[in-house]
């Protein structure tokens, strides 16, 4: 196979994302009142940008074969932390940001930690640690309120010269200072080299513990970054377990939709980022469409459904019946 | 070796065991702070509140034998509870017989889509009943919104999840233990049960052994639908009506006590005795955390740190390098 159809297959699965998100965000603007303005495209990356990074937070743990389900609630938490720390001066809520951030970093090392050192399964210990970092949320927050530092967040939730939202730039500097060095590094390419096959990535000297304790730490800062996103866009912090819930289901739609596969060791962060859009896209569209509100909900499963279904196409692949059952 | 070939047999492994000394310490700490805690009359509430937990338990279970998990069960619950207590509504007299029936095979119709999707479309079953709940919900939600069904429970459910027959014994405990009975049986005395096992150490192999693999998973997922939809059924007799979101509470309970009661959440082991004792332990957990007026964040924390670290005890996989 030549070099370029090698990265076009390897790829499919984001490109497929990509392609589908042009296409729903098209009849989007096509039908918007509007159009494509500024301000229409910073609201829209407002709110696609919380998804995408809890789902980018999703698919670290998921390339090494584990799975967060705490993500939306490291999410939320982040949420409380931020409308209790980060105030007052510029300065200050700067160093707020960064105990969150900090924060986010711990809770998923937590994750890491207990799953390669207590050598539980991941789906049950990231089920148990959500509920803790939930109590954690609701003892910063027992009910919504809060305050944020009022200069940064508009900074964050406006536009950069006018036109470009910063919150898709934040995205930006978060693909190209976090996943990208780490896509490369040793510890990085160790993840997938545990979710294809861990024997033999232990047999190969990779770095396993370590590569799976980066994922969930890394997958956890990342989660908390959306919380602080979250919190300048609404300026306010709830601890709010539906919304927690949401955004780790979501997380992990958004996983599949951008191609990365649950059974860890194929997939990359920016199909995740656009699973995202396209999960949120379904939601704008079913807006200016003006669907009855009633049927919102059902329209939304059914397409989720679909989308997800797409993954069936293997089956028509496969050459032998035994390759079904991985 | 006697003693030792009995508690296998009856499925008191490790696990297990921990497990009830756990409940034990559990009571005997609840009694130190009031002796409420072992009264039986305390004892049979908790027992009837965690059999709702228990019965949605027991079809989570099957699944998770299979080496699946189950997350339609939070809509599933509610579609039971609507479905049956819209029934009378639709059809007048006959509906209040059919009730029932017909919210728990709503419910293992939902389970059959499930088990579709996971054997021929080959989805992982996280993310396929996934979207899975999100139609039910969306079903449910366009069921209450333009119309207002009947939500009334039955007297059938009431009688069933509060009245207390037999020597002031909740008729709930009744139920769960049919359920739990007919699991046992078709775990252990059925090839049926078998394949469950099979299937969940490894598909491969019981595919070539010529077990019909998906036929067990359809059936399982199946059973686990139906048991989520009459919990909800019964949940709706409990509160007298159904409402929305109302099984949005048990489906972490519900993996948490299977898996605490030594079922491997990867498939292939486990038995029913470990599921009842990790229902009772997550019941009177809560219980015990709300009677100490504990506030909510607390009782999140200790919920969580509890799992972890019982899990801790017992449930640890092995070393890579093995």
């Amino acid at each position: 196979m030549s070099d370029w159809r090698y990265h076009f297959s390897h790829n499919l699965g984001t490109l497929t994302a990509v392609g589908l998100f042009v296409l729903m965000f098209g009849i989007y603007i096509g039908n918007h009142e509007a159009g494509l303005n500024p301000a229409v495209a910073t609201t829209a990356a407002n709110k696609a940008v919380l998804l995408a990074l809890v789902a980018m937070a999703q698919t670290l743990p998921v390339l090494t074969r584990g799975l967060d389900l705490s993500v939306g609630m490291i999410f939320v938490m982040a949420n409380c932390l931020a409308s209790a720390i980060v105030v007052g001066t510029i300065g200050q809520g700067l160093a707020g940001c960064i105990a969150v951030l900090f924060m986010g970093l711990a809770a998923g090392f937590i994750n890491g930690a207990i799953v390669v050192y207590g050598r539980l399964q991941p789906i049950i210990t990231t089920l148990a640690t959500g509920a803790i970092y939930y109590g954690i949320a609701l003892w910063i927050r027992p009910s919504p309120g809060g305050d944020v530092q009022y200069d940064i967040a508009d900074f964050v939730t406006g536009q950069l010269f006018g036109t470009v939202p910063t919150s898709l730039v934040v995205l930006l500097v978060v693909v190209l200072v976090i996943w990208i060095p780490y896509r490369s590094s040793v510890l990085g390419r160790g993840a997938y080299a545990v979710g294809s096959n861990e024997q033999a990535a232990y047999m190969s000297g990779v770095p396993v513990d370590r590569a799976k304790i980066a994922a969930y730490a890394l997958g956890g800062l990342i989660a908390a970054l959306g919380g602080l996103i979250l919190t300048f866009n609404t300026y306010s912090g709830e601890a709010s377990a539906a919304i927690g819930g949401t955004y780790t289901l979501n997380s992990i739609a958004a996983v599949v939709i951008g191609g990365t596969s649950l059974f860890g060791g194929w997939g990359s962060a920016i199909g995740s980022i656009f699973g995202a859009f396209v999960l949120r896209t379904i939601e704008d569209l079913l807006f200016v469409f003006d669907l009855p509100p009633l049927w919102q909900p059902l329209f939304q499963g059914v397409v989720l459904l679909v989308a997800i279904s797409l993954g069936a196409i293997r089956v028509f692949r496969i050459r032998n019946r035994l390759e079904l059952f991985t | 070796m006697m003693a030792k070939g009995m508690t296998q047999r009856i499925g008191l492994d490790m696990p297990v065991m921990i497990a009830f000394g756990c409940i034990i310490l559990l009571l005997l700490a609840g009694s130190l702070y009031s002796r409420e805690f072992l009264s039986p009359d305390y004892l049979l509430q908790q027992l009837q509140v965690g059999a709702f937990l228990g019965i949605i338990a027991s079809g989570a279970m099957m699944v998770i034998l299979l080496g699946h998990i189950d997350l339609s069960i939070p809509w599933t619950v509610t579609l039971g509870a609507m479905m049956a207590t819209a029934l009378g509504g639709w059809i007048g007299e006959p509906g209040v017989w059919l009730a029932i029936p017909f919210g728990i095979s709503c419910g293992a119709l939902i389970g059959v889509l499930n088990g579709l999707g996971v054997a021929y479309l080959r989805l992982p079953s996280m993310i396929f009943t996934l979207g899975m709940n999100a139609v039910v919900q969306g079903l449910m939600v366009l069921h209450t919104g333009g119309f207002a069904p009947q939500d009334h429970a039955t007297d059938a459910m009431h009688f069933l999840a509060v009245k207390r027959t037999i020597f002031g014994i909740p008729n709930a405990l009744f139920v769960w233990a049919l359920v739990g009975i007919i699991v046992i049986l078709i775990l252990r005395r059925t090839a049926f049960g078998r394949a469950v096992y099979a299937i969940g150490n490894r598909e491969s192999v019981a595919y070539l052994s010529g077990i019909n693999t998906n036929g067990v998973l359809i059936g399982c997922f199946a059973f686990c639908g139906a048991c989520a939809a009459f919990a909800g059924v019964l949940l709706a007799g409990y509160s007298t009506k159904a409402y929305q979101a109302m099984g949005d509470a048990y489906l972490l309970p519900a993996i948490a006590a299977v898996v605490l009661g030594g079922t491997n959440i990867l498939g292939g082991r486990g038995n029913y005795l470990g599921t009842i004792a990790g229902v009772i332990l997550i019941t009177l957990l809560q219980s015990i955390l709300s009677v100490m007026q504990m506030p909510e964040a607390g009782r999140q924390v200790i919920y969580g740190a509890v799992i972890i670290s019982m899990l801790l005890l017992y449930g640890r996989g092995a070393r890579t390098r093995s």
